[in-house]
């Protein structure tokens, strides 16, 4: 019988040395909403989680994050259970569009005492941290792939990209810790 | 590498993040099946292509997604300004261009066009 379980398009890599580590995020449900900001408190009570209406803004509650990526369009990433999609059907009476995601990104965490030197070798955008503070997000390139990064920590990110990305990604930001 | 202000996301971004999309403020004829095709050849294919100050539109394409206009200096690639899509196109000051594109160089490579609509020289 062939097993129905989708496999993470990076299982079972792991790189560390040269102060980075970049592991898999496990699997999300992740949902790109398009909306007019006037709706978005509405769209946000629904989830449970107010939606940031600021560039660069990130808000997140208890597993739930939402991040802004436009002035119409915001990321939602939530746990792999389909929760988000379900509350957002029960809206209603509102113009907007939630499209479910979830399978086509994939997401590594790149974080260590060199992992702004690593991502920066591939990514334009100033991450100091006056630029980039803790808590925010967008969307930009590295190398030749789209992303959205997101500041955890000092030291940490999450890097969102195509699934069919993801293993250009992996090998970039490999290749990048051994000159970071 | 080259920084351009993105105003919807309210800060300078790297240039790989954007891409140009032709000049700005070319208002669609409301009456296009009547217009002649001279008048229809003018409003599609034809266009300033100045040298100096140009007002053009971009794209915040791996960004916010938005489109914007600009005003770039053709020849020095610098922008002086960028404002959002839909506003008026703005008059700007001579002090406004001199804040970045000093009048002390007047190389020929950077011949400075205060004005937009400026006679072309050369
Ligand atoms: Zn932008």
């Amino acid at each position: 019988m062939p097993n129905p379980a989708r496999i993470h398009p990076l299982a079972d890599r792991l790189s560390a040395g040269n102060g980075v580590i970049l592991s898999p995020v496990e699997s999300r449900e992740r949902i790109s909403l398009r909306a007019d900001p006037t709706t978005a408190k509405a769209l946000g009570t629904a989830i449970g989680l107010n939606l940031p209406t600021k560039p660069t803004g990130v808000t997140t509650k208890g597993n739930k994050s939402a991040f802004w990526i436009g002035p119409d369009e915001w990321l939602l990433i939530g746990p792999d259970n389909g929760s988000m999609a379900k509350a957002l059907e029960k809206v209603g009476r509102q113009v907007y569009s939630a499209t479910d995601i979830s399978h086509r990104n994939t997401a590594i965490t790149v974080s260590g005492a060199k992992a702004v030197e690593a991502l920066n070798s591939g990514c334009p955008r100033d991450l100091s941290l006056d630029a980039f503070p803790v808590k925010s997000c967008s969307r930009t390139v590295l190398g030749k792939a789209e992303i959205i990064l997101w500041r955890t920590g000092n030291q940490e990110f999450h890097v969102e990209c195509w699934r069919s990305f993801s293993d250009y990604v992996w090998k970039f930001l490999v290749d990048a810790t051994r000159s970071a | 590498m080259l920084l351009i202000h993105c105003p919807y996301c309210e800060e300078e971004r790297p240039e790989l993040e954007f891409a140009g999309a032709g000049e700005a403020h070319i208002e669609r004829p409301k009456n296009m099946a009547d217009i002649s095709d001279e008048d229809f050849e003018k409003f599609f294919f034809i266009r300033e292509n100045q040298k100096g100050l140009v007002y053009e539109r971009w794209r915040h394409i791996h960004g916010c997604g938005r489109f914007f206009n600009a005003v770039r200096h053709s020849v020095s690639d610098k922008f002086i300004k960028t404002y959002k899509a839909g506003e008026k196109k703005p008059k700007l000051t001579k002090a406004e261009i001199e804040a970045v594109l000093p009048p002390a160089k007047n190389t020929p490579a950077n011949e400075p066009v205060y004005t937009d609509g400026a006679k072309q020289k050369g």
